[in-house]
Formats: C-alpha cells, structure tokens, sequence
C-alpha cells in the first residue's frame, strides 16, 4: 500500500495509472448517481431512521466483508453498486429531516462536498505530491473522532458533536488527497477499491456537512 | 435507550475494531512527512476550513 516514492516511473506504469484514475472517476460518478436516487426514493418513501440505520449497517458489513474478495473481479461491480445503494437508502432519512426543516442546507452541503471534492482533487492531481505520509495521521485522526462518537451517544454533549462532524470534514478532506495521490502514485491499482474510498470519503463529509450547516443554521 | 441508540453504538464499536489494525499498521509502515510535505497538506487543508465557515456564514 506505502510504495517507496520514486521521482520517474516507467511510462508503461504511467499509462497504467491514467486507466486507473479515469476508470475510478467513471465509477465513482456513475456510483453518486445511484446512490444519490437511492437516497431519493428513501426520501420520497419516508423510510424511518431504524430502517435506514439497517440499510447502512448491511452497506457496511458487505464493504468490509464482500468487497474485498470481489474487487478484483467483475462481481464487484455489483457489490460496489449494493453497497452505495445502501448508503445512499441509509441517507435518506438525514437528508429527509434536513430538506423538511430547510432545503437550502441540504442543497449547501451538497455543493460544499462537490467544491471540497473537486478542489482537493484538482489540488493532488496538478501538484502530483505524494500524501502518504498522511496515512498513520489519519487513521488515529479517524479512530480518535469514532471514539469520540462513540461516547457522544451516551454522553450527548452538543459541543463534542459539532467538533466531532467538523474533525470529520478535515479527515475526510485529508482522505481524498490520500486517496487521489495514491492512485497517481500506483498505491492503489484496484479502481473498485479505490471508488469505495473517494465513495465513503464523500459520504461521511457530505454527511458531517449536513449536521454542521443545520446546527449553525439553527435546525 | 431505544434499539437504534444502541445498534449506532454497536456499528461505531465494529467500525473501531475494524479500523485498529489498519492503524497500527498505517503507523508502521507508512514514510515520515517532511516539514515541506506537511506544508503542502495543510495549505488546502487550510482553504477547506475557510470554505466551511464561508458555507456556515452562508446559512447562518
């Protein structure tokens, strides 16, 4: 996963990576637009928050257990679609509580991902810098704010959420540059797998936007 | 206490576990940053902070 860096590469490998980037990016929008009906049809049927709580539980354990052993075949596809499916269904009630209170958040926080998105990945994909370094730091940045969320279902303290969904939005921003560097940089060769990371990355910033809009928005 | 409550708090418990070992082994592997790599990390890091309090002030 952590390739030593290396200031030229063959241009074999480079092609290789454009493939890779260009496949991923094609999956990724092709799977926002799934996901993004799915979370649609969650909002329009008025599915309950329990219900959407079980659709992501199933996104995630078939993330966890599923996809890694299909990523490398064509079964994945599918599995990357169940799964985004899913999250998105699982989104819907969220979304639906936001769009009933005021819709311009929801519409803000769509926006602000997609701007955050792009801008990163335009940031990693021009400079061509090498982010893994960021690895270890964002993966205790990330289980530290769990933690935190975890604790923050007990102690429900407002503030420690508010700090929690904006530490999200940074991690999740320092994801992305991880992620689109380490496609560029041949980390990450699988673009299933590397769809699954931008997927979620986007997801929980989306996600953690929301709650910090509607919370400064008085909602 | 009611059940969703407790399957979030379940999922999140799953999800550090999960997370552990990709941790510990992201620590031990992954190459040091040097002070110009880190600079390079947080200007836009930096930036996204500016555009969330802009997109707070927005809604506000």
């Amino acid at each position: 996963m952590y390739q030593e860096r290396t200031a030229t590469r063959p241009i074999g490998s480079a092609i290789e990576t454009n493939k890779v980037l260009r496949n991923t990016y094609a999956l990724l929008s092709m799977t926002l637009i799934f996901s993004a009906a799915m979370a649609a049809i969650s909002v329009v049927s008025q599915v309950s928050y329990g219900i959407g709580l079980i659709a992501t539980i199933a996104g995630i354990v078939m993330l966890w257990f599923v996809l890694p052993r299909t990523a490398n075949s064509a079964t994945g596809i599918p599995v990357i679609f169940a799964i985004t499916g899913l999250l998105g269904f699982g989104l819907g009630p969220i979304v639906g509580y936001y769009l009933a209170a005021n819709p311009t958040i929801v519409m803000t926080a769509l926006g602000g991902t997609a701007v955050i998105f792009l801008g990163l990945s335009a940031y990693a994909l021009t400079t061509r810098k090498d982010f893994s370094f960021l690895a270890g730091f964002l993966f205790v940045g990330f289980f530290v704010v769990l933690a935190a969320a975890l604790a923050n279902i007990f102690l429900e303290i407002p503030a420690l959420f508010l700090a929690v969904n904006a530490a999200i939005v940074l991690i999740m921003s320092g994801f992305i540059l991880f992620q689109t560097s380490s496609i560029i940089h041949g980390g990450e060769t699988n673009y299933i797998m590397a769809t699954a990371g931008i997927f979620l990355s986007l997801l929980n910033m989306f996600q953690a936007l929301l709650h910090l809009l509607g919370a400064f928005g008085n909602e | 206490m009611g059940w969703e409550k407790i399957a979030t708090a379940v999922l999140l418990g799953a999800m550090l576990i999960f997370i552990f070992p990709r941790m510990r082994h992201a620590l031990n592997n992954a190459p040091k940053g040097s002070a110009e790599d880190w600079k390079g990390f947080l200007f836009p890091i930096a930036l996204v902070v500016g555009f969330v309090v802009l997109l707070i002030l927005l809604v506000k």
